[in-house]
């Protein structure tokens, strides 16, 4: 029963290392294989409030704790699933049963043995409880989880879901100790603070401001891995003091966000210097301008197409992303799985928003809007002014209401908005990133990562329904497509551009990217030249 | 005398602390931005049973009275309360932060004394020369560059050019073992962020020292030591000097509140881990234990630096223990 997909350790080595090679960025190929030993230095930004990996998912936490947890899961750039914690796995013909075998000489840092029960405790009782993305999906499509042995793990679901299979990368399902949480309280558990994971890192130490030290745990379950010595995180909160630190060698790697695009650019250019974009696949990070369709002038569709047709997506790519974006088209990535392509194009034309916005029969008050722009940086405050300039040309009276990051959150997950930049994680399948932003059923208060714009389309609620429920990949994108080509004409939201954000690091660090979340993950494979 | 004054500051000082710690609770919870609604964010986002879950798990669900007189009876049982955001109790916190903050604003006060008195000193005894208008000029111009691009400046210049001091952080990575080589490379790291913070203060300190120097030089009591043949040096010295300081102590009592908000600033240029950083972070997190432990911590700073700075008014001089006996 259990034999329609089966991978194995080995296969699937010899898949990233062909992946490695093909596509990832230019190393030290001087030398011949990993060099053992030296210290990574890299950057925690903002600085964690905790390291419990699972109770709070900020992604400098997942950053740090990425190196001394893990999940069943990891996944190559081209998204295909790899071992991490499960050595192989397996996945029932009718879609229902996903088996995991698992590591059978991992153990925690402490050197307590890891098992199923810890698997089974982390998603049936853990997780449950302090992971509400892991709680939506548990109690909507698993019917129950269980052990056999010490070694395997089952997970048996309700009905079919296709997207599982990519529900156990490390934020999605980190792999938590249950000799140290069971009974506890999760949120103040101490552990949270000095984390024990299965990992390639342990925990050292955290200088609270200043920097987190980890080390290589000698008793990995990996032999062939885990090649430095040290990892340090500095806490540097400073964006030009990053960029010092980085130009002074004092920091080894900057991921994602640790600088603005123009700044990443121009250290890209430098001699010793490598920059990728890539290791971002499984996020897939999709920006949109959100609308708030309970009201007008968002409720009338000729104003929505007006907003698509108004902003030049090129030029935001282009000139204020610096190349490190690409146009969107519609509510899936093009890196995510059943993108398509084919969906009606809003190309800019400011006349055609101009007269959009003429044929609404809105005017004076009921054109006045105003943006709530995403506090993270001057890249997010020029995609800003820029939008609302080009939606004044158009018509609308556009005034930018700056905030905080919990005024914006708060501001989005009351409804209390016109018009608002965001952004959203694909997490690599349209039902786990893309469908929680159109469904009725998720047009929910509290967070600002739900249906806040208020779309209700129960075409959509049920292609989307339909999709995530098939397990014949052909089918699945056709429901797919139909329900992306029915999203674009609906404008249910103005997409702008898919972040390429870049990964930048010394020409001497080699194997930073080696999987779909890039430097989030592990950094098991990465060693220093000499 | 000075015990009783001593007390009844610090009398005074405990009834502002009160009205603090009221004005900042009110003032906290009216900003918008909810805690739980970030926190559920920040797990990967939550439906409202959740974020409520959250509320209730932080007493954040009660009548802000209630919420008050909760963090009130805590407050006198000496507990600043817990982060449930951080998961550490909220003392603790600041505790391990306050050494590095005194340490580089007392570092950055005495430079900006130091300098700002002998600038001053030095521009109103030889004022309208050369020297004078130099010194002027230069403090002009440190009073009015804003603080965080003089700290890029300095990073620029003493850092990335000529790499005499680090950029950031207060110890390297690999942190010397022995004390006081412990101590020079705290050291290093302390020069770049207490000059920037310091300079500014500096300038006002000059300008106003300048004044007051030119000011206590036409007194009568100066110009009786000049026809009894005194020094220059020793008037300056005994006369002008210890009289012409007084304002300049004035404002500092009064500046130190804002020498710690400034720190806010040079904390985040330079990562130095200290009280502001602190500040800054909870306030963008909405850490409400946090922003009140902090600022409830800063008031209790600078009240007990204003007492120090009372009493230190009156050993300088000593006609204001007369004044305040009479």
């Amino acid at each position: 029963m259990l034999n329609k997909t089966s991978f194995t350790v080995t296969r699937r080595m010899a898949l990233l290392g062909a992946t490695a090679l093909l596509t990832l960025p230019r190393t030290t190929l001087a030398q011949t294989g990993p060099v053992e030993g030296g210290r990574l230095v890299l950057i925690a930004r903002p600085e964690p409030a905790t390291l419990g990996l699972g109770l709070n998912l900020q992604a400098p936490t997942i950053y740090v704790g990425g190196k001394i947890f893990e999940s069943l899961l990891t996944y190559t750039t081209d998204l295909e699933p790899m071992p991490s914690l499960a050595k192989s796995w397996s996945i029932s013909e009718d879609g229902l049963t996903y088996r995991f075998e698992l590591q059978q000489n991992a153990t925690w840092h402490d050197g307590t043995p890891f098992t199923s029960a810890d698997v089974v405790f982390t998603a049936d009782d853990m997780m449950r409880s302090s992971h509400p993305r892991w709680k939506l999906l548990a109690e909507t499509y698993v019917e129950r989880i269980e052990a056999d042995g010490d070694f395997a793990v089952t997970f048996t679901l309700r009905e079919p879901f296709s997207a599982f299979i990519y529900a156990f990368e490390l934020s999605s399902l980190p792999i938590m100790a249950r000799h140290i949480y069971e009974g506890t309280d999760y949120r103040t558990n101490p552990a949270n603070n000095a984390p024990i994971g299965t990992g390639p890192f342990k925990f050292v130490s955290w200088n609270r401001g200043q920097s987190i030290e980890l080390e290589r745990y000698e008793d990995y379950w990996d032999d062939s891995a885990a090649h430095l010595d040290r990892v340090t995180f500095l806490v540097i909160p400073d964006a030009a003091s990053r960029e010092t630190a980085f130009e002074q060698q004092m920091v080894d790697v900057l991921r994602p966000g640790d600088v603005e695009g123009f700044v990443a650019r121009r250290l890209s250019e430098t001699d010793d210097v490598v920059m990728t974009t890539m290791g971002e696949e499984f996020y897939a990070p999709h920006a949109f301008i959100q609308m708030n369709l309970r009201k007008p002038p968002f409720n009338n569709l000729k104003i929505r197409q007006a907003v698509m047709h108004a902003v030049d997506r090129n030029f935001i790519s282009n000139n204020i992303w610096f190349g490190m974006a690409a146009p969107a088209t519609g509510p899936v990535s093009s890196r995510t799985a059943f993108y398509e392509p084919d969906v009606t194009p809003y190309p800019f034309d400011i006349e055609k928003a101009q007269s959009l916005v003429a044929e609404s029969g809105l005017s004076g008050d009921d054109l006045k809007v105003t943006l709530t722009p995403l506090p993270y940086g001057q890249q997010w405050d020029r995609t800003a002014e820029y939008i609302a300039q080009q939606l004044t040309q158009a018509g609308l009276d556009v005034s930018i209401k700056g905030v905080d990051v919990s005024g914006w959150a708060q501001a989005l997950s009351t409804w209390e908005f016109d018009l608002a930049l965001n952004y959203t994680y694909q997490y690599a399948h349209p039902a786990l990133g893309v469908a929680r932003h159109y469904l009725s059923s998720n047009i929910i208060q509290g967070t600002p990562a739900a249906n806040n714009e208020g779309y209700s389309n129960p075409e959509a609620d049920r292609l989307f329904a339909e999709a995530a429920n098939s397990v014949d990949p052909e089918e699945t994108q056709r429901l797919y497509t139909e329900v992306q080509k029915l999203l674009v004409d609906d404008v249910a939201l103005g997409w702008i551009f898919e972040m390429r954000s870049p990964t930048i690091y010394r020409d001497t660090v080699n194997e930073v990217v080696t999987s779909a979340i890039g430097a989030m993950d592990t950094m098991k494979a990465t060693w220093k030249a000499a | 005398m000075t015990y009783r004054i001593f007390l009844t500051r610090l009398g005074n000082g405990l009834l502002v602390l009160i009205g603090v710690a009221i004005m900042n609770f009110t003032l906290v919870h009216m900003a918008p931005g909810d805690p739980a609604m970030i926190f559920a964010g920040e797990a990967g986002g939550g439906d409202e049973t959740y974020v409520e879950q959250l509320r209730e798990e932080m007493g954040l669900d009660k009548p802000l009275v209630t919420q008050f007189a909760i963090y009130a009876g805590d407050l006198l049982r000496g507990d600043l309360g817990y982060s449930f955001r951080n998961q550490r109790d909220v003392a603790s916190m600041i505790a391990e932060r306050i050494p590095a903050t005194l340490l580089l604003t007392m570092t950055a006060f005495g430079i900006a004394l130091i300098i700002g008195v002998v600038f001053g000193m030095l521009g109103g005894w030889f004022r309208n020369t050369l020297l004078d208008r130099g010194l002027m000029i230069v403090t002009l111009v440190l009073y009015a560059t804003p603080l965080f691009w003089l700290a890029m400046m300095f990073v620029l210049l003493f850092s990335v050019r000529l790499g005499w001091f680090p950029p950031f952080g207060m110890q390297s990575v690999l942190v010397p073992d022995a004390p006081l080589e412990r101590m020079l490379d705290i050291g290093r790291h302390l020069v770049l962020p207490a000059f920037s913070l310091g300079l500014f203060y500096a300038a006002t300190y000059a300008r106003l020292m300048r004044a007051s120097v030119i000011n206590v030089s036409n007194a009568d009591f100066v110009k009786t030591a000049r026809a009894k043949g005194v020094p220059g040096g020793r008037i300056l010295r005994v006369h002008v000097l210890r009289n012409a300081i007084l304002p300049v102590f004035s404002l500092a009592s009064v500046q130190i509140g804002q020498l710690i908000g400034g720190a806010v600033l040079t904390e985040t240029v330079f990562a130095w881990p200290g009280i502001g950083r602190l500040m800054f972070d909870a306030i963008l997190q909405r850490d409400y234990p946090v922003i009140l432990g902090v600022f409830l911590t800063t008031a209790l700073l600078v009240i007990l630096v204003n007492i120090a700075t009372d009493l230190l008014y009156r050993i300088v001089d000593p006609r204001i223990e007369t004044s305040a006996g009479s």
